[in-house]
């Protein structure tokens, strides 16, 4: 589904070069839910933005359902991001002014879909995410959780094979954040590919892959649950394996 | 995505912030009130001229104290130089005998002034004109009873008044003036007739006066020989311009400078006034249509702000698929309406504005449809060039790092 070869973002800030990506590469399957890990200023968001289409690379391939992102116009990538993406934040970003089903139906509105049409699938989405009762209330009306389930609804509005999520639980409480975490277990069981950024290792370990970064570089590739035992890692175990190889100070920072 | 989507959206935008939604279109309302107003008043005021020069009366010259209009093209302070008085009417008179007396139909001198008129306990301040007999057909009055003067009446100084009509009511109500006598000045004057009615000239009301011989005024009222006007009636149309040569010659010769008199006729004087009145109606036009510039300004100044303000909602649309060109159109739409809606109100405010101001102001205005359109287009015209930059700017926000904006 998603493949990244020798990508590179090298940001210009005056006369400073910042290298945010440094020759990152791997593989991402159909149907795959991948966790992105890593200190802040290592680079997950600048690899989300591109996995995103939000933002071209400096250097290197990133090819999406086969077809290659970097030579793409402005247009095309909208296109991209309206049909094959879907995004969800941390901060929700919902339209505050806009009621929840005039919300989940901005995608819908860019892909030209005709109003009645925008509506019925609009409430229907909802209904998935659980919300039907709240379709007519604005966003500041709603807990943390309800509004990050009605960015979910609106993130799957044109049926998107891949969903980017940043720190999807990141502005919620833990019980918001395992319904979250429920919902996108839900999403990945019915084979959507989903890559979440998150520096949470509980969060992180309802992902089958874990990819952790450090300074604009991937580190570590490796699998939440063993494929010949079927046993799964713990968030504990999720963390030692990731810092296990790193040297002892940088650990002791690291460990919560 | 269809303008049907793009328009709400815009509409939504506006709605989510009415206040500023309305500042902003106070801004090009004033602007098109104003350009209407103001173009009303000024082309009321040129028809007013334009009809007041008109209800002089037909194929008239006219001389007057002082240099004004033809050669300077200005207007000065016509009548207010005392060079023309009442010597002048035998020269005239004279000269014409001698040459080009078939020419001139009637001669007909006026002295005015400003003057309390009393019938009894009804008094008013009225212009009184002393005239002579010639002046009714000159001047193209008529009496709607009783007589005129007569030379014997100028002669001897009758003390005798003709009244407009206005005047006429004003002091006897609907009883009969004729017969009655009233006070100018407090001398007293028996009324011998009532002029026809003529209507609004635009200099005065030509049925708010009050005449009386021309002798008598300068005696008994005035106290001097000065004439504010002498009006020559030609015998025909075609006979202007050698009417004219005959009358300036005389004049010329008769006065040691040049300056000290002005003969104009009709059409001279119309278009001096003409040229002064589009002169004024378009400095009106022209200080409204700053007004309306500032508007435009203000326009694209919150449109700036809204922009500014709502980067991370165009991160958002941006990330959820919306194309470069309909973050534009739903910017530019929001201008659009703003200026739609600031011209239209403005034009229902400059209706009534209009009116409101003849009313108060006594001013005729005259509300044009070129001068509404004009208003409007330019309404739109500075929605359009104001509002496209900060669309432009909108538009053109990489999404990333409009998503990260705060």
């Amino acid at each position: 589904m998603i493949s990244v070869t020798g990508l590179a973002k090298i940001y210009q800030t005056g006369r400073v070069q910042v290298a945010a990506l440094t020759e990152v590469s791997f593989g991402i399957a159909a149907g795959e839910f991948v966790a992105i890990m890593g200190p802040s200023g290592s680079g997950k968001s600048t690899l989300m933005n591109i996995l995103g289409c939000l933002d071209l690379p400096t250097a290197g391939s990133y090819r999406l359902a086969g077809r290659e992102i970097s030579g793409l116009s402005q247009r095309e990538l909208a296109e991209i991001r309206n049909r094959e993406l879907g995004f969800v934040f941390q901060s929700f970003n919902l339209l505050p002014r806009l009621i929840a089903w005039r919300n989940v139906e901005l995608p819908l509105i860019y892909a030209g879909i005709p109003p009645g049409e925008r509506r019925e699938r609009a409430l229907a989405l909802l209904a998935m995410v659980g919300l039907a009762d709240r379709a007519g209330h604005r966003p500041r009306e709603l807990s943390g959780g309800e509004q990050q389930r009605i960015a979910i609804a609106r993130a799957l509005a044109n049926r998107p094979a891949v969903i980017l999520a940043d720190e999807p639980t990141g502005n919620l409480d833990t019980k918001a954040g395992r319904e979250i975490m429920k919902v996108f277990t839900a999403l990945h069981q019915e084979g959507k590919t989903i890559i979440m950024i998150t520096h949470d290792p509980e969060i992180a370990v309802y992902a089958g892959r874990v990819l952790y970064f450090r300074d604009g570089r991937l580190r570590r590739d490796l699998l939440t649950v063993n494929p010949e035992t079927g046993e799964a890692l713990t968030a504990r175990d999720l963390l030692d394996r990731l810092h296990g190889e790193e040297d002892e100070g940088e650990k002791e920072e690291e460990r919560p | 995505m269809k303008i049907r989507d793009n328009l709400q959206i815009s509409l939504e935008g506006l709605a989510a912030n009415p206040l500023r939604s309305i500042l902003t279109t106070l801004g090009v309302i004033i602007g098109v009130t104003a350009v209407i107003i103001m173009t009303a008043l000024g082309e009321g005021a040129s028809r007013q001229v334009t009809a007041g020069i008109e209800g002089l009366g037909s194929n008239l010259l006219i001389i007057t104290p002082g240099r004004t209009g033809r050669r300077t093209r200005e207007l000065g302070a016509a009548g207010s130089a005392t060079t023309v008085t009442s010597d002048l009417l035998p020269v005239l008179e004279q000269e014409l005998a001698r040459e080009g007396g078939e020419l001139i139909r009637g001669i007909a001198p006026e002295a005015r002034q400003a003057l309390t008129v009393r019938n009894a306990s009804l008094s008013m301040t009225t212009n009184v004109f002393g005239v002579t007999p010639a002046y009714l057909s000159v001047r193209g009055y008529a009496l709607s009873e009783g007589a005129f003067f007569t030379g014997d009446d100028l002669e001897r100084r009758h003390r005798l008044a003709v009244l407009g009509k206005n005047t006429a009511e004003e002091l006897f109500g609907e009883k009969s003036p004729v017969g009655e006598v009233i006070r100018i000045a407090n001398n007293r004057f028996t009324v011998i007739g009532v002029l026809a009615e003529r209507g609004y000239s635009g200099f005065s009301h030509l049925d708010d006066l009050v005449l009386v011989p021309l002798t008598t005024a300068q005696r008994r009222l005035f106290g001097h020989e000065r004439l504010q006007s002498i009006y020559l009636e030609v015998v025909d149309s075609r006979f202007m311009d050698a009417a004219y040569e005959r009358v300036d010659r005389i004049l010329q010769r008769y006065f040691a400078e040049e300056t000290a008199y002005s003969l104009n006729n009709q059409v001279q004087m119309l278009e001096t006034l003409q040229s002064t009145t589009r002169t004024f109606t378009l400095l009106l036009a022209g200080i409204a249509g700053v007004s309306l510039v500032v508007g435009g300004i203000g326009i694209m100044n919150i449109m700036l702000v809204s922009v500014t303000e709502r980067i991370r909602e165009i991160g958002i649309r941006k990330a959820l698929g919306a194309q470069r060109h309909e973050i534009l159109l739903q910017f530019l739409f929001e201008a659009i309406v703003l200026s739609l809606a600031g011209g239209g109100i403005g034009i229902l405010l400059g209706l009534a504005g209009s009116r409101l101001a003849a009313f108060f102001g006594g001013w005729p205005a005259v509300v044009s449809w070129e001068a509404i359109l004009l208003a409007f287009t330019f309404a739109l015209a500075v929605g359009l060039f104001f509002g496209v930059y900060p669309a432009y700017k909108a538009s053109l926000l990489p999404p990333a790092e409009a998503l990260r904006h705060e």
